[in-house]
């Protein structure tokens, strides 16, 4: 194995390992709903039996409140699987859709945005984009973008995510990143930056004025 | 016995409130720490009950700006991490819970943590 596919591989670990810890800690959060509203229904029926009557609407908000968490846990396993199946093809490169991937990370990346209280709005895209390349690399790098990205965002606290295709190229660009100018940039664009881009083929431009960062691949 | 309840997941501490309510303790509850910090201004709580990983105010830095305004009051948090193990691993806090949380459980920590 080559450096490059030792940065790779680290990195990758650490992002998956990331991704897996937060969703296992999300999954524990709706558990605990579901635990608590079990609970409740068993707590109702021990105070019927002691001789209060149980309230039908109780019972029925107790009941939509387990099946809206059950909801909840079907799409965070949902967009789980997406992303587990993303290293099914580690080596050879696949034909895949922008748009898919950038749907996997922006759900991945919206529990860590919510903790830093901040909005990601992605704008919908006017063509599907398919593109010739590795998913997970790409899902990687487009992680770190939207780490960085949070950190750099303006007093809106809000990041923006864009794709298009421009000249042959797919365009992923994060804009309102109000603090580009106070960022230091070197600490982004690292060895794991530079490993993930050459194994992608990408390119890496920050509009620090603009206040953006765009990610270019080849289509 | 006044406890309150701090976690960003509403529909949790809202149905853990009414479950301590059946066994006879008085809990209120909030969904972030700045509420918290605002409720225990109007009202005098023996414990809190923090989840450790909130928005804006964690629960281990809301512990810490409580206990400086009402140095009596007790703490237990609640977490999501992996096991009791991890938690155990991960840090020194002597009165913790993982969720999901046996009921039960918590009853009794909550007594052994005021005795204490």
């Amino acid at each position: 194995m080559s450096y490059q596919w030792d940065i790779l591989g680290e990195e990758g670990l650490q992002f998956f390992g990331k991704m897996s810890a937060s969703i296992s800690h999300e999954i524990k959060n709706v558990l605990a709903v579901v635990n608590e509203n079990a609970g409740l229904i068993q707590d109702l029926i021990y105070m019927h039996e002691k001789g209060m009557p149980i309230d039908p609407e109780q019972l029925k908000s107790v009941s939509q409140m387990i099946t809206k968490q059950v909801k909840r846990a079907d799409t965070i396993m949902k967009n789980m699987s997406k992303f587990a199946h993303s290293t099914d093809q580690l080596i050879k490169t696949e034909s895949v859709s922008v748009n898919d991937i950038l749907d996997v990370v922006t759900n991945l990346a919206n529990r860590f945005a919510d903790m830093r209280e901040i909005t990601l709005e992605k704008i919908p895209f006017d063509e599907p984009i398919k593109i010739k390349t590795n998913p997970f690399f790409l899902e990687n790098l487009i992680w770190l973008c939207f780490d960085f990205a949070m950190d750099a965002t303006g007093p809106e606290r809000t990041v923006r995510l864009l794709a298009k295709e421009i000249d042959n190229s797919a365009q992923i660009t994060f804009s309102q990143l109000g603090s580009l100018p106070v960022m230091p940039l070197e600490t982004f664009h690292g060895k794991r930056v530079e490993a993930l881009l050459s194994a992608l083929q990408g390119d890496i431009t920050v509009d620090t004025q603009a206040g953006t960062l765009s990610i270019s691949l080849p289509v | 016995m006044r406890i309150l309840l701090v976690d960003d997941e509403g529909e949790l501490v809202s149905t853990l409130a009414e479950r301590l309510s059946f066994r006879g303790i008085d809990a209120d509850w909030v969904t972030s720490g700045e509420e918290a910090l605002k409720k225990a201004e109007t009202e005098t709580y023996d414990l809190a009950v923090l989840d450790v990983k909130m928005p804006r105010i964690s629960g281990i830095q809301l512990k810490g700006m409580l206990e400086v305004k009402y140095p009596d009051m007790k703490f237990i948090f609640m977490t999501g991490h992996g096991s009791e193990d991890d938690f155990r691993a991960g840090s020194s806090k002597a009165y913790y819970l993982v969720k999901p949380i046996n009921i039960e459980a918590l009853v009794s920590k909550i007594n052994e943590v005021l005795k204490d």
